[in-house]
């Protein structure tokens, strides 16, 4: 094996991990304060990409436009999700609302096949983003730059907010005890479609990252990304922003080092390989390799 | 003197059980009522209902001249009732100021793009609320903890956290629920006196509860007893003291005729 080849192994893992560390912020924000699994959060990057396909496909509209008003069109789906189908069931306990959730990624795969067909659709993005550089032995798109300097950047913004204003604080105080943030006069309703919208929104780009990557798209793409970015978050200590960004790129890398290195006949089960890697990292640091002690949720 | 809070016959039953029945109750502006009981009596389900956590079953709360009965926790919080928990509910991997700070600013508006915005009145109010919140600490007496995760510190040093955090937000009423629970003889003196302070420097009005009868004869200028749900006498703590059926449920039949 090359060091070039490893290189570009490396260079697959963060892209993709960079899919999962951003999908990872939703799924932990929304978890960390409902303690909810919310499976549906897949299909929203779901959503998201087949609203800039089909925005994309009216022709006219300049890229940055499309992609603000798909981010606005997954964070309308979310909110609506949050209103009407978990905010009514909110009382009934965290089981009730976790089987509403599979119900909606359910609906959701299956109005997006109804509306544009299961079959997979391409998808391509403007030559200037497709575009290829050579750095160093890897081969990266303008894409694929962009992509990280967006993540990096999405990240410093919000850790601002979480730290620093108002709102972040109470996003904390939501995720770290939710009846004392009601008694502390925070409307927690308003700080759940916060997290709903911040993780929609991150969705949506997530989901222009991965169509942007693979080219192809279907109505069932968002699921398994969703469910190994909520891997991501568990792995990196749930609640924790920073952890589940690292955790995103940790099974990122690690399934493409799988892919990469492993004898071609068993890398198709690499996914399973990842999965013992959660299980191994949890066995040890059962509250994510980023979480602290969990405080007793009372 | 004026009533700032007025229960007038509440009932909280659940599924048949009657935690609560018929309680009726006036606080006045301005004092320090006890609110004392054997376990299970329903006092904590009182507290629950005048802070909102609970709906009564029936009846009225009127607090400030509004009706609050049903209305949603942090709409009560905002209008001034805020309570401390008798097992506690601190914010714990936060730190202690950043605790105060949340109660503090329950009275400003979530504002996410605040920091985008408004850069200048946003680094004011933060520095404000930074100042209010170190003030309530000192009052508490662990401004030194200022720093610390909260989930860390001592227990005793907890529930004046939790007081400080409340305190913070500027209530009319504070409720606070077994505020000396786990404290040592000489730290529940020592709060005894901070309660009493708290009260007429910021001329708040308290409802508490409480085991440690020092504290409550210390501080309280009305009490109401419960038992099995339902007061079974009200009035100066003296005579609550003295009053046979409180001996009674505290005691047992038998008690008041054994001690004369």
């Amino acid at each position: 094996m090359t060091s070039s080849y490893f290189l570009s192994q490396l260079m697959n893992g963060l892209k993709i991990g960079s899919v999962y560390a951003i999908v990872a912020i939703g799924y932990s924000m929304v978890y960390g304060i409902l303690r909810l699994i919310n499976f549906a959060h897949g299909d929203i990057l779901t959503v998201g990409v087949y609203s800039i396909l089909t925005l994309m496909a009216f022709g006219g509209l300049p890229l940055w436009l499309i992609i603000i008003i798909s981010i606005c069109i997954s964070i309308g789906v979310g909110v609506m999700v949050e209103r009407f189908a978990y905010r009514p069931l909110r009382s009934s306990g965290e089981e009730t609302t976790l089987i509403s959730s599979l119900a909606v990624s359910s609906i959701l795969q299956n109005v997006i096949m109804m509306i544009f067909s299961p079959q997979k659709k391409a998808f391509h993005l403007p030559e200037y983003l497709t575009a290829l550089h050579k750095v160093g032995s890897v081969t990266l798109s303008t894409m694929n730059i962009i992509t990280f300097i967006a993540v990096f950047v999405i990240l410093v913004i919000l850790s601002i907010v979480i730290k620093r204003t108002s709102m972040g604080m109470a996003m904390r105080a939501c995720s770290d005890n939710l009846t004392a943030s009601r008694l502390m006069g925070i409307d927690v309703n308003k700080i759940i479609v916060m997290a709903f919208v911040i993780g929609c929104g991150l969705a949506c780009v997530a989901g222009l990252m991965l169509a942007g990557e693979y080219k192809t798209i279907e109505p069932m793409m968002g699921f398994v990304p969703g469910l190994k970015a909520f891997c991501a978050a568990v792995l990196g200590g749930i609640g924790s922003l920073s952890g589940a960004v690292a955790g995103g790129f940790i099974l990122g890398i690690a399934e493409m080092l799988f892919a990469g290195l492993m004898p071609t006949s068993i890398t198709p089960y690499r996914e399973a390989f990842v999965f013992v890697l959660l299980i191994i990292v949890l066995l040890f640091k059962p509250n994510g390799i980023f979480g602290g002690k969990e405080a007793n949720k009372s | 003197m004026s009533v700032l809070l007025e229960a007038s016959e509440l009932n909280m039953h659940f599924k048949g059980l009657k935690a609560v029945n018929n309680f009726n109750a006036q606080i006045e502006k301005g004092s320090i009522c006890g609110l004392i009981g054997t376990n299970g009596a329903g006092k904590t389900t009182v507290i629950n209902m005048l802070s909102g956590v609970l709906v009564p079953t029936s009846g009225k709360i009127i607090f400030d001249g509004k009706n609050i009965t049903g209305v949603r926790p942090d709409k009560i919080a905002k209008m001034g009732i805020t309570r401390t928990y008798q097992n506690l509910r601190l914010f714990k991997k936060m730190t202690v100021l950043e605790n105060v700070i949340i109660g503090a600013q329950m009275h400003d508006k979530l504002d996410p793009l605040g920091i985008v915005g408004n850069t200048i009145p946003h680094k004011r109010r933060e520095a404000e609320l930074k100042d209010k919140s170190m003030e309530m600490l000192k009052v508490m007496g662990i401004e030194k903890y200022a720093d610390h995760i909260s989930g860390s510190l001592p227990y005793g040093s907890q529930r004046k956290l939790e007081i400080a955090r409340v305190l913070a937000a500027d209530p009319k009423l504070l409720l606070l629920d077994e505020p000396a629970a786990g404290m040592n003889p000489q730290e529940s003196a020592e709060l005894t006196e901070i309660i009493r302070g708290i009260r007429d420097r910021y001329g708040l009005t308290i409802l508490l509860i409480e085991h440690d009868m020092k504290v409550v004869m210390g501080l309280c200028e009305y009490i109401y007893c419960m038992a099995f749900g339902e007061i079974i006498s009200e009035g100066l703590p003296e005579a609550v003291r003295n009053d046979p059926k409180v001996i009674e449920a505290y005691l047992g039949r038998g008690a008041v005729h054994a001690e004369n």
